[in-house]
Parts: structure tokens; C-alpha cells; sequence
């Protein structure tokens, strides 16, 4: 499968989606520059982690007028499977491809380390390889990653099972002490109404070796593999 | 004829006026003063510390680059080569906190782009007051955000580090930053001017009239007057950063440049001149085609601003056209502002009117050298005598052990490292907190192990001793995750080289370095020197610091500080003892830094750190961790911390005659490295241990859900190790975590 990772100023996760991809996973991955004019091709996008635009602004707010999203818009409105991790979720919302908005976390202050997330919707070409309540455990690195949705969003997100990842204990639990940045509802991910966008705080490319900690976060790309195959046309199988 | 309180306010002598007088062959204008002054100033001239700095050993199989370029660089085997440095951003960090840690990041790591190299790890070595005090938590506060803001936004990970704290940094903290980048050897790019009509291009940032004189600041003791200085403090933009850096690397491989060098301190007079006088060419510029962020500036504000984020790029004639497509694909300035000259002469132009006209060599390499009075303090007697039975009793053995576990300099620094990204690359191998920091290189079997160590204390009782033990440990650090140290760079961080005490203190630690590094047969590739290091006279500890780098050939036998399984066999590799002299022991519960520093045998260490770098090669080590601050009793709870509930029960060696079990306890020794290790290794690891040399012996065995150390048979501390876990966890975070509501 090939995965187009898109690279705008101040994106610093690019190389490392594209190593997971291509290194640890087996995949084709492009970086793909933020000015250029298609995906290449690409069955899948993943916006990366980072500060893109240096994020003085609010993240990800200046990434969304990138010229390379008017073509991550299309790929999204036809079915193509999105994923959008950390400063790429911050962007999907932004960009309005997912709703609500991004806080600063609650003790305000930047935080990497690795945390727990229970899968809590396998229907998402990113989660269809998990097993539903399954427990990850990735990191998570940023300043800004305490999810809102005003009550009738976050009714909405419920209603349609929406809320991908949440904040967990080890054995799944959930508990406001393992919410680790306060974000509404322990929400950690989400998925659009279509389903093939989904957006994270987490990073699951830090997570696809045991060299570097974890190999849970495989099984989000595995997934988006799987999905892809299940829908690639015969043709292009035999 | 310069009046003489214009050369007093450039922080120039008399003599050295004189000198520049001679060197042009007619008195100075005042951008040329200026010039000459930060060229001549402390922080870039090392006028007072080159005398001392040319007996440290540089040369060695893998070293491509010794001291005197923007980086040292090591051949590293599969092509590749690291390119690391340390320096130090200490008086901006004191004036203000966050842009001053922020800045000194990202100019460490220009210094490594520069070079050629992808930056892929950083460390910090950091030294505050008491954090008992309101001031030191702010600026502990701003420091800590200022190295996260700039290092996790440009995605690269902070991965190690240490942090010290006492009452003489309180007004003169320390923040010394390291970097290391790698590069393809044949990649490696130095910052020299070469070949006349080459064009001379400025990139990145514009100028504006930020730092102005922050090189002469940094070699001049602070006052009251200080924060006045706010304004010679820059200010950071990591992502235009990220983008240089993103944007240098991509024009070097397309070979159109012949050098390149970082604007850092004395920022465009620094860059120009060094790399004239690197190449033996002339540099021919025009600060007018200098892009500004303020207007009406003049040509010395413009030679001498030290804006962030700029670089100087030499371009082969005719390639021109690369760079430029490269820069403009990063949105970034890359304007022509001169060329390379034959003539040796740094000139600039304002327009059509020269400004200033000096040749590059004499201003680079003949700035003056100093010798400076050096004597040993009267007092130093005074400070090496110790009386253990003059001191107060300190609490049970149990005590005393949880108030050390807990104490600042002993208790984990999550605090701190969880604000940093220390995983972004996908490198980072050793947990954040571990002893050294380990990332592996992509593309290779191979990882990297890198530790800053230094400790003023020791330095402050006994120099030459001092820094001979900070490059052990930090070498020792290195060989606990199963490295072989290859190369050293060094931060010196002293007060007033003009008084002889403290003069004495640095060319008694640079004799101390050399000597160690040289024993252990790893060469100093550069590093820095941070003088005037005090406030109103009060000087800080002498703290050298030394960042050592080593290398794992095999990424999968990386070992961790913390026990991975209950039963296994505790080791002490090392002759057994310690001493109370200078202690971490000392300092927290009596308030004193006194006595004799650990003594320390070259041979004996180097013996070890080869042992423990070839026990974890051949797969043998659980863990490893060295004994340092608070003796082998923390050492061995360090391991049990953070290992997920696994705990201990040793025999400790040694009595307890008066002041015995503090001593086995809390006595502090160099060359010991406790491990754990497989029951069925055991044997094999001591019979391995005989036959190179070094003492060891099994203390006991990890399990169990207490720390029970063994004196004469009979235990003599014996706590829970959640207590003790619990104590180690907040010790440092309980002064800046609001109190739970």
C-alpha cells in the first residue's frame, strides 16, 4: 500500500511516519511536500506530528491554508482513509474535518511519556485490526492536546461511536487520574461521521518497535493495510 | 584616537587597544572597536583559558575533527560520523530564563547543521540554587520550558541530562546544552572561506537589534545592573530553525557550497572572520544587502547583532542558482552580500562606503593570549579537613537514607524530562531518567551512549581530582549502558579568571581532564569555556562539565539502570568503600561541603568500564548503574525505582565502627558499577571480573517488596520500597507542582 505522508513547515514526525511505515510495516510511504499539487497517488494520507508553522498561532491553524489540504479534503469527501496524529489531528480540526478544538493540558505544561488508550470503535480503517476495549500503549508528546467538544458535539460523537481512543488504566479501566492531559470525556481520538478520518493525540509511529518501547501502535496501520486490501479492486489483487 | 571610556565600554584594555592599533597600522573606527571587541572578548577569543586548553588530548583513531570548527566529529564505522558539542547559554538563561535556555538550544544546534549533520539528541547539564527558593523555581521554571519550547518543536529529542542545585548558582545558573548530529563522513562540511570570487550568502533570519554586545555580556560578571542587560538576551524561533535546518541540509547535498557557518555569539563579525581566517581568504561584504527586520540600522548594529537563526554560506561561483531554488522552496532569505577576496582583509561595505577594513587573521587567531596569575586558595587546607565526629547525629540509618532518596540532587527529574520530547526520531532506546541517554543509528546495528557529568563540589574541594572524576563518571555512565566511550567534549564553567583563585581552579581542572582523558584514552574534541561566571563576587563551584560519547555496536544489548526480575544476582564491580569528603550525604543533612573528594585510579577505572562495556556486549548484565551521588545505598535503589516494584536485600560491605555505616552506606567512591545479573551468571561474571583485574562480589539478590541493607549481618536500613519510591518520585516535583486542591 502506499501512504502519503504530508510535510508542511515545521512538521518534525514526517520521517519518523514514513520510517514506521516503510521500515518497521513494509509499506511505501512518500513524504509529500505541503505545496505540491497531488497526493502522488497515494491510497492513504497521514498528517504528522509536529509544529507546523511553529504553531504560535493556535496548532494547526495556519496548516489547514496549506495547498496540499484542498487535495487531503477531496481524498477525505471520496472515502480515502486519513489519519492525522497529534499536530495532524490539531490540523483535521482546524481544517474542520473533525470536530472540536484543542486545549492547552490541564497542567499546562508539555508532556511526553507513554500512556495507556482503550480502542473503543474498531469500525475505522485505522482501529478494524483491534479488538474492541483493546488497551495500547503509545506515547504521547505535546502541549496542546486537551480535547474539547461542547456537550451536543461530544452527545453526537457518543451517539455515533465516534470516540476512537480514550485515556485509560493499564487493564482498560477508565478513571480521570489516567486522563493525562484532562481532555473532554478522556477522548485520546476520534473519527468523522464517514469513519475514514481519524484523528489522535497518541503517536502510534513511536510505537512500532520494540527497540523504541512498544509495537502497539502497529496494529493502527495494519488496520489501514487491511482496509485498503479489503477494498482494492480485483483487478488490481490477481 | 579612541577616547579611552569608549575602549573601557567595548570591555577593552589599554594593552589591547594598543594591539589593535598596532595590528591596523592606525587607530580604529568605532564599528572596527566593536568588532575587535567581540572578537576579543572572553566568550569568543578564550584569551584566558587557550594556554590552559592546548594540553588536553584531541588526537585519536576516530577523531576527523578536533577542536577549533563549529563541532568535533568521530568516525562511528558504516560511513558515518558524529558530530557533537557542547556549550553554554548561562548568563542569558539568568537574565531571562526561557528565551536565554531556548536560544542556547537552538545554537548548539546550529553548530551541528553546520557541520553537515542531522542534530538527533540532546543533553542538558543544568546547576541552580536552592529550590527551597521562590527565584530558583522561577528560573528552573523558564530554563526547563525555554529547552522544551525550542528542542520540542524542532523535533529533536532531549534525552538525557542532569541537574544540580546549590545556594552558589543562585544568582549564576548554569545551563550547559549538548548536541549530537550524524552525518555521512564524506558529508562532514567545515566553516571555511575558500576560493576568491566565491559568493558570500547570509540565510535565514533577518537582523534586527537583538544581542547586541551578548558576547562581551558573557564575559562579564553580573550586578545589580543586570537585568538592565534584557535586551542583549535573543529571542528564539525554532521553526524558522526547522526550516534552516531542513533547508541546509538539502542544499549541502547538492555540493554547491564550500562552507558554512552558524551566526551565533558576535554573530555576522564572528561568522565572517573566523571562516576568513580558517581558509586564509578575504571577505569582501555589504551590510546594506543585510536583510532587516528594523529600520535605520546602523553598520556596527548590523556586524554585531546576535538575531537567532542565521547562517553564512561560501558558494561555488555559478551554483548560485541552487541555493537559491532551495531557499525559496523553504520560504526562507538567502541574499548575496559579498564574495570571497584574496586579500585576507574583512571588509565592509555600507553601500558604496567601506566601514571597516581588518585583516581576518590577526582578528581571528592573534587575539591576545593570557596567562593569568594563578594561586591556590589559602583556605583549601581548611576546606579537605573533615571531622565526621565533629558532626551532628542525623537520624537513624532508615532516615537518613529516605531524607538523601528525596533530597533535590538524588530525586528523579521526571519533572523535568517528561516536558521534554525525548522520543521523537524513533531512536531513543534508553528510558528518559536512565543513567546515559542511548539512541540507536538508523540504518546500522549500532546505537550511541551520551552522558554530561560534572560536580562542583568535588571540583570546588579539589579541582584536578574534581574534573578527573567528572570525566569517569561520565565515561562510566557510558560504559553502564554497555558503551565504549570514543570522544569527550567539555563545558568550563568558572568565575573571574582575573582573580587567581579561581584562575587556579581552572588550570588545576584542564590539567585534571587532560590527564583523565588521556588515561582512558578518549579525546577531547572541542568544546567551551564559560568565565565570569558570579554575581556581586560570589563565584559558582568550579563545574567542569563533560559530555562523553560512546558507542554500542550492537543496539540490542543496550543495558538499563533498573532491575528487570526479582532473584537475580546484585553485583558490586569495583573496589568496595566510600568516603564522606564532599559528599551528596554531607551537603543534605549537615549543610557542609568539606573533606577530600573520592580518590580515583585511572587504571582501575578504565580496567572497569571495559569490564562492564564487555559484560553487556556478551548479553550478561540485567542492569547497571554506577555509584555516585549518595553512595551505593541510592545506587542500589535507583535500580529498584521504576523497575515496577522490584526490590532488594544486600549485604553492604564494610562496618559498623563509628561513622562505619554512614560511610558503606552514603560514602561516596568512584570506579564501582553495581549490576544485576542472571543467578546462573553469576559465577561466570565474577570469574570474568577476576581475569581483567577488577574487584567484584555479589551483595545480594533483587525480589521482595523492601530495600533491606545488611551491616555486619543484621539490617540496618530497612524501608518499603514504595515509601522510598514515593520520596524519590516527589523529592524534586513537590517545589513546582501546585499543592493538590
Amino acid at each position: 500500500m502506499r501512504f502519503a505522508v504530508v510535510v508542511f513547515p515545521g512538521s518534525n514526525c514526517d520521517h519518523d511516519a514514513q520510517y514506521a511505515l516503510s521500515s518497521a510495516l513494509g509499506q511505501e510511504a512518500e513524504l509529500v511536500w505541503h505545496k505540491a499539487r497531488d497526493l502522488g497517488g497515494a491510497d492513504a494520507v497521514v498528517l504528522p506530528g509536529g509544529f507546523s508553522y511553529g504553531d504560535y498561532l493556535r496548532c494547526g491553524a495556519i496548516a489547514r491554508f496549506s495547498p496540499i489540504m484542498t487535495r487531503v479534503r477531496e481524498f477525505a469527501a471520496a472515502g480515502g482513509p486519513v489519519i492525522g496524529i497529534c499536530n495532524g489531528f490539531q490540523v483535521l480540526l482546524e481544517a474542520g474535518l473533525l470536530p472540536g478544538g484543542m486545549r492547552r493540558n490541564r497542567d499546562l505544561k508539555f508532556i511526553c511519556e507513554h500512556v495507556h488508550l482503550r480502542v473503543e470503535a474498531t469500525d475505522t480503517p485505522f482501529t478494524r485490526q483491534a479488538a474492541a476495549g483493546q488497551v495500547l500503549r503509545m506515547p504521547i508528546a505535546h502541549g496542546e492536546g486537551n480535547y474539547y467538544a461542547d456537550p451536543e458535539t461530544l452527545r453526537t460523537l457518543a451517539d455515533d461511536r465516534r470516540i476512537v481512543f480514550r485515556y485509560a488504566a493499564p487493564d482498560g479501566s477508565l478513571d480521570e487520574r489516567w486522563n493525562v492531559n484532562g481532555s473532554t470525556a478522556a477522548i485520546a481520538g476520534i473519527c468523522n461521521r464517514e469513519r475514514n478520518v481519524v484523528g489522535l493525540m497518541p503517536h502510534p509511529e513511536r510505537a512500532c518497535e520494540a527497540a523504541v518501547g512498544s509495537t502497539d501502535g502497529r496494529v493502527v496501520f495494519e488496520s489501514a493495510v487491511a482496509a485498503l486490501a479489503a477494498c482494492a479492486p480485483v483487478a488490481e489483487v490477481t | 584616537m579612541t577616547d579611552p571610556a569608549t575602549i573601557a565600554a567595548h570591555g577593552l584594555t589599554a594593552a589591547e587597544y594598543e594591539r589593535i592599533v598596532a595590528i591596523l597600522g592606525r587607530h580604529p573606527n568605532l564599528l572596527e572597536l566593536g568588532i575587535f571587541s567581540v572578537m576579543w572578548s572572553e566568550h569568543c577569543s578564550y584569551k584566558s583559558s587557550r594556554i590552559h586548553l592546548r594540553n588536553l588530548p584531541t588526537a585519536g583513531a576516530r577523531v576527523l575533527q578536533g577542536p577549533g570548527e563549529n563541532a568535533g566529529v568521530l568516525d562511528i564505522g558504516d560511513g558515518l560520523a558524529a558530530v557533537f558539542k557542547i556549550e553554554s547559554h548561562n548568563h542569558p538563561s539568568f537574565i531571562e530564563p526561557y528565551q536565554g535556555a531556548a536560544t542556547g538550544v537552538g545554537g548548539i544546534i546550529r553548530d551541528i547543521f553546520t557541520m553537515g549533520a542531522r542534530p538527533i539528541a540532546l543533553l542538558d547539564s543544568l546547576r541552580f540554587g536552592s529550590p527551597e527558593s521562590p527565584a530558583t523555581r522561577r528560573l528552573v521554571d523558564g530554563v526547563v520550558a525555554g529547552i522544551a519550547g525550542y528542542g520540542n518543536s524542532i523535533g529533536i529529542p532531549t534525552v538525557g541530562g542532569e541537574v544540580a542545585f546549590d545556594e552558589t548558582y543562585a544568582g549564576n545558573p548554569l545551563v550547559n546544552v549538548f548536541c549530537l548530529g550524524i552525518a555521512p563522513v564524506e558529508g562532514v562540511i567545515r566553516g571555511r572561506a575558500e576560493g576568491t570570487g566565491n559568493a558570500v550568502y547570509y540565510v535565514g533570519a533577518s537582523t534586527g537589534r537583538d544581542g547586541i554586545h551578548g558576547a562581551t555580556m558573557a564575559s562579564a560578571e553580573f550586578d545589580d545592573a543586570s537585568a538592565e542587560k534584557r535586551p542583549n538576551v535573543q529571542v528564539g524561533d525554532p521553526f524558522l530553525e526547522k526550516l534552516l535546518l531542513e533547508a541546509c541540509l538539502e542544499v549541502l547535498r547538492t555540493g554547491a557550497l564550500v562552507g558554512l557557518q552558524d551566526m551565533g555569539a558576535a554573530g555576522l563579525t564572528c561568522s565572517s572572520c573566523e571562516m576568513g581566517a580558517r581558509g586564509g581568504a578575504g571577505i569582501d561584504i555589504d551590510v546594506a544587502r543585510v536583510p532587516q527586520r528594523e529600520s535605520g540600522m546602523t553598520p556596527y548594529e548590523i556586524m554585531l547583532s546576535e538575531s537567532q537563526e542565521r547562517m553564512l554560506f561560501i558558494v561555488r561561483r555559478g551554483r548560485e542558482a541552487e541555493v537559491d531554488r532551495v531557499f525559496a522552496k523553504w520560504d526562507l532569505h538567502a541574499v548575496r552580500i559579498g564574495e570571497v577576496t584574496g586579500d585576507g582583509l574583512l571588509r565592509v561595505r555600507d553601500g558604496g562606503r567601506t566601514v571597516a577594513e581588518i585583516p581576518n587573521r590577526p582578528l581571528a587567531d592573534e587575539a591576545p593570549l593570557y596567562d593569568r596569575p594563578y594561586r591556590e586558595p589559602a583556605d583549601l587546607a581548611a576546606r579537605q579537613t573533615l571531622d565526621p565526629s565533629a558532626l551532628a547525629p542525623s537520624g537513624s540509618p532508615s532516615e537518613v537514607f529516605l531524607r538523601l532518596v528525596g533530597s533535590p540532587g538524588i530525586a528523579s527529574k521526571r519533572w523535568i524530562y517528561r516536558q521534554y520530547d525525548h522520543m521523537v526520531r524513533t531512536n531513543t532506546i534508553a528510558p528518559a531518567g536512565a543513567g546515559a541517554g542511548v539512541v540507536r543509528v538508523k540504518g546500522t546495528r549500532r546505537a550511541l551512549a551520551f552522558s554530561v557529568d560534572g560536580n562542583g563540589r568535588y571540583c570546588w574541594l579539589d579541582p584536578y581530582r574534581g574534573a578527573m572524576l567528572a570525566v569517569a563518571e561520565s565515561a562510566r555512565n557510558v560504559a553502564c549502558a554497555g558503551g565504549r566511550p570514543i570522544g569527550a567534549t567539555n563545558c568550563l564553567n568558572f568565575g573571574n579568571p582575573e582573580r587567581p583563585e579561581i584562575m587556579w581552579q581552572f588550570a588545576r581542572a584542564v590539567a585534571g581532564i587532560g590527564d583523565a582523558c588521556r588515561a582512558l584514552d578518549i579525546p577531547v574534541t572541542g568544546g567551551n569555556v564559560s568565565l565570569y561566571n558570579e554575581t556581586d563576587g560570589q563565584a559558582i563551584l568550579p563545574t567542569p562539565v563533560l559530555g562523553v560519547v560512546g558507542i554500542i555496536e550492537d543496539a540490542g544489548r543496550v543495558v538499563g539502570r533498573t532491575f528487570r526480575e526479582a532473584g537475580a544476582a546484585i553485583v558490586l564491580l569495583g573496589a568496595p568503600g566510600g568516603t564522606i569528603g564532599g559528599s551528596e550525604y554531607l551537603k543534605v543533612m549537615h549543610g557542609v561541603v568539606r573533606g577530600v573528594p573520592p580518590a580515583l585510579d585511572l587504571g582501575a577505572e578504565r580496567r572497569l568500564q571495559q569490564l562492564a562495556a564487555d559484560l553487556a556486549a556478551a548479553g550478561r548484565l540485567r542492569s547497571a548503574h554506577d555509584c555516585s551521588e549518595g553512595g551505593l545505598a541510592v545506587a542500589l535503589a535507583e535500580c529498584a525505582f521504576e523497575s515496577g516494584g522490584i526490590g532488594l536485600d544486600v549485604r553492604v560491605p564494610g562496618g559498623t565502627q563509628a561513622g562505619g555505616a554512614t560511610a558503606a552506606l552514603h560514602g561516596e567512591a568512584a570506579s564501582q558499577i553495581v549490576v544485576s545479573v542472571r543467578e546462573t551468571d553469576a559465577d561466570a561474571v565474577l570469574a570474568r571480573a577476576a581475569s581483567t583485574g577488577v574487584p567484584a562480589q555479589v551483595l545480594g539478590r533483587t525480589g521482595g517488596e523492601r530495600l533491606r541493607f545488611r551491616l555486619d549481618g543484621a539490617p540496618v536500613v530497612d524501608v518499603a520500597l514504595a515509601e522510598a519510591e514515593r520520596r524519590w518520585a516527589s523529592g524534586l516535583s513537590r517545589y513546582f507542582e501546585a499543592p493538590a486542591a
